[in-house]
């Protein structure tokens, strides 16, 4: 009966989809592809001719296709978890609609979050597949890089959800593309590897979720799979994801109960 | 049929279907509903009359189940509001103030996801969303987008939409606020005839014309409290005279005609900003009487006394103010 409720909240979700789908295939289909092509094989011809040492010994496009993947994973959560979050209560009213339905705020929080998690493993399974298209799956491992990659932007969305919630204007969520989002696409190991940074700089990478979540998937593609260090990153973005999913069963409350 | 005022009006036999005792909505620095007590009884329409902010709409919200009463009690269909919501929502249609229609989405299309919301089967969603179409006229336009179509098909739709789990208790929250006088007409009698079937229908309005239209019983609501509460008929008979002068002078002796009028012998005297309305047993009668005074009013109109008027003695104000 519980999880049912969200079920249905789910398959309204996929029924808007199946309608405005198009709208989102650019960003996704050819997003990550331009950052593989551009970042891989252009920024990467000129890395790799100053040596791979500092990179592990791999090209730099093997390098960077992982955290290609996670951020996209990322970013994935981060458009679906703001504005569409916001805007079901005032613009689309679609959780307004649905609230005076059986389904509870939780259900309407774990339907959607359903939802953008299904659009995050779309996403990432691209991703994935591209990786193996170019070359840059160097493990047979590649293949959990895609659970892996899910987890790091669900991580992200079920946290944000709820926020996004109960901000006042979505002006707000300019802050954290710009303060947020920004710092973590480029200082988390991403494009360069933590060793560059200062150490100071370097522990608070290790606070973040997209560090862990770059390091595992980079691990996965890479073959270089150390266990304890595979299992704290997933226990860290499972217990993100946690957190999230209960404070947005709060703040949904809060928000929807009036 | 007369009562004393504060009492609880005539009833229809039956079930009660929704019990409030003191019922009570506070938020943060004001009180939107002040401890209100009624029952409602099954089939009958029930109409929340009064002014905007006057807590109509935070009643319906506690009615509905998506805001918890901050004092008093509230039992609708037997269950608590708070424990069982969502049981509770699964008899109930809303018919929100705004439209929640989801635009990406064809007519049809919005019934079927949401009839999926309470979880019937598919089968039977479509078979209630043909027949709901069709009560609302809208059967041609099921394959069209939402968005284009006018304020007042949108609302019929809305209501279709609330229909499809065939609920116990309808509850419209300004059902034709925002509409023209012909789309109005179309949505009364749709609710009049679910009525007539038999579902209990609960809104609010701040048209008096739409409570005579269809509400059994109503209660007058300001400040978060009821100023009274009878059928339309009752209310008028206990608040108002049987007929109402209105007067309208030249904007200059307005003023001096008001002072003038107001040792007239009618029941009552209001004066408004343009108009001068007597209450009186005799309308013709009291317009010599006014003539005889000297006083030449530019227009003059003699009609029954209304909701309205109920509305401005109980609480000095208009209802669409």
């Amino acid at each position: 009966m519980e999880g049912a409720l969200s079920l249905h909240a789910f398959r309204c979700w996929l029924t808007v989809y199946r309608r405005i789908w198009r709208s989102s295939v650019w960003s996704s289909v050819f997003g990550p592809l331009f950052y593989l092509g551009a970042l891989g094989f252009g920024l990467g011809s000129l890395v790799n001719k100053h040596g791979s040492a500092s990179l592990g010994g791999v090209s730099y496009l093997a390098f960077v296709a992982p955290a290609i993947l996670s951020t996209g994973a990322a970013n994935t959560a981060m458009a679906e978890a703001t504005y569409p979050v916001f805007g079901s209560v005032k613009w689309t009213k679609v959780y307004i609609a649905a609230q005076a339905t059986p389904l509870r705020p939780g259900d309407i929080f774990r339907g959607h979050l359903l939802f953008m998690t299904m659009r995050i493993a779309m996403n990432t399974a691209l991703i994935t597949v591209y990786m193996g298209a170019f070359g840059a799956a160097r493990s047979a491992w590649t293949v959990l890089a895609w659970p892996a990659a899910t987890l790091t932007g669900l991580a992200f969305a079920a946290p944000i959800a709820a926020w996004a919630i109960a901000v006042k204007t979505e002006s707000t969520f300019a802050y954290l593309f710009r303060f947020g989002m920004m710092p973590l696409m480029l200082f988390s190991g991403t494009f360069f590897p933590l060793s560059q940074l200062p150490g100071w700089l370097r522990l608070v990478a290790y606070a973040t979720p997209l560090w862990h979540g770059t390091d595992l998937c980079r691990a996965l593609t890479l073959g270089h799979v150390d266990l304890p260090r595979a299992l704290i990153h997933v226990a860290y973005l499972a217990a993100l994801s946690a957190l999230g999913i209960w404070a947005a069963a709060r703040t949904y409350r809060g928000r929807l109960y009036v | 049929m007369s009562h004393p005022p504060g009492s609880v009006s005539r009833v229809p036999n039956g079930e009660v279907l929704v019990r409030a005792r003191g019922l009570t909505k506070r938020f943060e620095n004001f009180t939107a509903v002040d401890g209100i007590d009624f029952d409602l009884y099954r089939g009958e329409a029930f109409g929340f009359l009064g002014p905007n902010g006057a807590g109509k709409s935070s009643t319906m919200r506690m009615i509905g189940c998506v805001s918890p009463p901050t004092a008093g009690e509230l039992t609708i269909l037997g269950r608590d509001p708070v424990r069982d919501g969502s049981a509770i929502r699964a008899r109930l249609g809303v018919v929100p103030q705004e439209d929640t229609l989801d635009v990406e989405l064809t007519v049809v299309e919005n019934l079927l996801v949401y009839g999926r919301y309470f979880g019937l089967p598919r089968k039977l969603i479509r078979e209630r969303a043909a027949a709901l179409l069709d009560f609302v006229q809208l059967a041609d336009r099921a394959g069209d987008k939402v968005d284009p179509l006018s304020g007042g098909l949108k609302r019929r739709l809305t209501i279709a939409r609330s229909l499809i789990n065939e609920p116990e208790i309808l509850i419209l929250d300004e059902p034709t606020t925002g509409l023209d006088p012909q789309a109005r007409h179309v949505v009364w009698d749709r609710l009049f005839r679910l009525k007539q079937r038999g579902v209990t229908l609960i809104l609010t309005t701040h048209y008096m014309d739409e409570a005579e239209q269809l509400c059994d019983r109503l209660v007058v609501m300001d400040h978060g409290r009821f100023a009274a509460e009878g059928s339309p008929r009752d209310l008028i008979a206990r608040y108002c005279s049987p007929e109402v002068l209105e007067l309208r002078f030249d904007p200059e002796v307005h003023d001096t005609a008001a002072d003038k009028l107001k040792d007239f012998h009618a029941e009552r005297v209001e004066v408004l900003a343009d108009r001068i309305l007597l209450y009186v047993t005799d309308g013709d009668a009291a317009l010599a009487g006014v003539r005889e005074a000297g006083l030449e009013p530019l227009t003059s109109l003699v009609r029954r006394g209304t909701l309205e008027d109920v509305f401005l003695h109980l609480t000095g104000r208009r209802l669409e103010d």
